[in-house]
């Protein structure tokens, strides 16, 4: 390309398909004898993001190559934090495991468990009581809640907005000290059992949960006017990071990054029936874009969703125990077992296998963000360097669920 | 059930148990696809509660991919794992009061649908229109572990297959570059074998009474009197 053919080429209209950086021509014009017959060559740069950087929630790196302002490949490095749950499951008696998987998804510790006792109560074929199963529903239910309105928060201090991130944090402390009045934890409850729950709810639980699920209704109103209808976040999220529905099944990624693509698909409706989601009504909410925004407007409403599940529950909690009759050292017997749930940030499974011993033979761990993050080296290839910040802030991963 | 049945061998007992499971429609549904588009690739095919294990041939295993997102609309990829069925390695003394462990059988015993050898790769993909979910099951050559990977129909089981590749050294011929995921680059061993110690009970024994470490004014004849005892 030369300062001759000014007139006749279109000048960036063709640019930004090309991964070679190519010279507007009209910027050389003032230079008439510099004729510069080059493709400036400017080299790849390779930025490192983490282990550190604040966007990726603990140590994610992604090692990104950049034309520009352009990423030509992205490889996010994971492992920084690999604890190896699956072989220290292996040393362990089944109650102790739960200690282990609570510390997967650590903002929804409670719901990390659900999944693991059910494989081993279905195989043990024990059956929690029904109150425990609506104490299980309503502690899932709150820690969905509890990850749901920090991602709100959060995703807005990615994009630069820094009050949602104060509204995010406060209420969801109403949430952690509703589970901190139950379980003794606020991160890790370990509060069920093969068979049950540990304890009753406490006297004066409901009505004050019931008053809290008000404050997380405000809240996600306030996240709905103050972030949603932002107009620079919406410049920032509408058609970034957009996942195709088919492609981002065959990457697995799943819960409500993949109904933000248009798949209607939730475990506690379409799933075997577990725990009291047979008994309760809520809509499942898609998106048709499958971009950032969509994946914020699909858990802002499913947070709302949520509290209502746990309305219903709070009316129609039955009496009773809260434990099974189980044996005092629990033996699973031989078997295997694939059981998984929908937990706040996707599917959560485990393929359980028991060999009739106090302790399982290999536990598979399916974690939900591990197959979330997975797609990241396909969508962030072509975008711009703050829109990758955007789209790790959407995905919503947690590293303890990535790297196990 | 038991008040209906009159007390018979336990035998007898056993086998009316297990003919009831009914399938439910879905795993009905699963089955006959299974039968009409693998046919003889599949080596058995298992219920299991509300899912279907199948185990195919290790040369059909590309084809099984295919079958699964083509025929039984399986395009949601679950995961991609591997097992190591050796018997565990024995943990601490034969005599020892810990209980706390888990103690596995000792002799190698496979789980449903079988096994023809001590590896095998598991793959679960489920369908998010039909809401069913196959787990496929294929073994692998003890000597030389190698399988077909499943990344030209699933891009999901890229990392999937490089897990399984770094903790049970198990190949996936066809994958686009198996680097290590997890570990570092360096890294010697596949940590999910069996065979492989978990390092940390080897260096100090799980858990209880050996924990407590004797007082500084103790003798050292208590302190190892104290050990053995345990």
């Amino acid at each position: 390309m030369s300062t001759t053919d000014t007139g006749t080429t279109e000048g960036p209209a063709d640019a930004p398909t090309t991964p070679g950086f190519q010279v507007d021509p009209r910027a050389l014009t003032p230079l008439a004898d510099a004729r510069v017959d080059v493709e400036l060559d400017t080299g790849d740069m390779i930025l490192n993001m983490g282990p550190q950087h604040p966007a990726t929630h603990g140590t994610l790196r992604l090692v990104v190559r950049l034309d520009g302002e352009r990423v030509v490949s992205a490889d996010p490095v994971i492992g920084y934090m690999h604890r190896g749950y699956e072989k220290l499951a292996e040393f362990r008696t089944y109650p102790q495991v739960t200690t282990l998987i609570n510390r997967i998804d650590w903002l929804s510790s409670f719901a990390n468990e659900v999944p693991f006792l059910e494989a081993a109560e279905k195989l043990m074929e024990v059956e929690a009581p029904p109150r425990a199963k609506y104490i299980r529903t309503i502690l899932t239910e709150l820690s969905r809640i509890a990850t749901f309105l920090l991602f709100l928060g959060e995703m807005g201090l990615q994009v630069g907005a820094l009050t949602p991130a104060f509204y995010g944090f406060r209420d969801r402390e109403h949430i952690l000290n509703l589970i901190e009045a139950v379980t003794g934890g606020r991160f890790h409850p370990n509060f069920n059992r093969i068979g049950g729950v540990k304890d009753d709810l406490p006297w004066g639980w409901l009505a004050e949960c019931r008053s809290a699920m008000k404050i997380v209704f405000d809240g996600c109103d306030v996240f709905e006017d103050l972030v949603l209808g932002n107009e620079i976040f919406a410049a920032r999220c509408k058609g970034v990071g957009i996942i195709p529905a088919e492609l981002g099944a065959a990457y697995g990624v799943s819960g409500s990054n993949l109904r933000a693509s248009g798949v209607d698909w939730d475990l506690r409706r379409d799933g075997e029936p577990y725990l009291a989601y047979p008994d309760l009504d809520f809509k499942v909410w898609t998106h048709p874009d499958g971009d950032s925004f969509a994946r914020y407007w699909v858990r802002l409403q499913e947070t709302r969703e949520s509290a209502r599940m746990v309305l219903q529950c709070l009316d129609a909690i039955p009496a009773g125990a809260v434990m099974a009759k189980v044996p005092l050292i629990i033996k699973v017997p031989a078997g295997e077992i694939w059981v998984e749930t929908e937990n706040p940030l996707g599917q959560m499974g485990y393929y359980v296998v028991s060999k009739g011993a106090t302790g399982p033979f290999r536990v598979k761990i399916r974690s939900a963000s591990f197959s979330n993050v997975s797609i990241l080296p396909w969508l962030l290839r072509g975008v711009y360097v703050p829109d990758i910040i955007t789209i790790l802030a959407g995905l919503y991963f947690i590293l303890g669920d990535i790297d196990r | 059930m038991p008040d209906e049945t009159p007390p018979d061998a336990p035998v007898a007992e056993t086998e009316p148990a297990e003919a009831p499971p009914a399938l439910s429609v879905k795993q009905e549904a699963v089955l006959a696809r299974l039968a009409e588009h693998l046919g003889d690739a599949v080596i058995e095919c298992v219920p299991l509660f509300t899912d279907v294990v199948a185990r195919v041939q290790p040369d059909a295993w590309p084809r099984v991919a295919d079958v699964a997102k083509e025929h039984l609309d399986c395009d949601y990829l679950s995961f991609i794992s591997g097992i190591d069925w050796a018997p565990a390695p024995k943990e601490g003394d034969e005599g020892s009061s810990d209980t706390s462990s888990p103690v596995q059988p000792t002799e190698m015993t496979f789980g449903v649908a079988g096994s023809a050898g001590r590896f095998q790769v598991f793959a679960h993909v489920q369908s998010t229109q039909r809401h069913w979910g196959v787990t496929f099951k294929v073994d692998l050559d003890e000597a030389d572990p190698h399988i077909a990977s499943w990344v030209p129909v699933y891009p999901g089981a890229d990392w999937h297959e490089r897990e399984c590749r770094e903790m049970f050294g198990f190949v996936f011929d066809g994958h686009p570059s198996l680097r290590p995921l997890y570990l570092p680059a360096d890294f010697e061993g596949h940590p999910l074998r069996k065979d492989f110690p978990l390092l940390a009970r080897v260096v100090k024994p799980w858990p209880g009474l050996v924990d407590v470490e004797a007082m500084p004014s103790e003798p050292e004849a208590a302190a190892s009197e104290s050990e053995a005892s345990t």
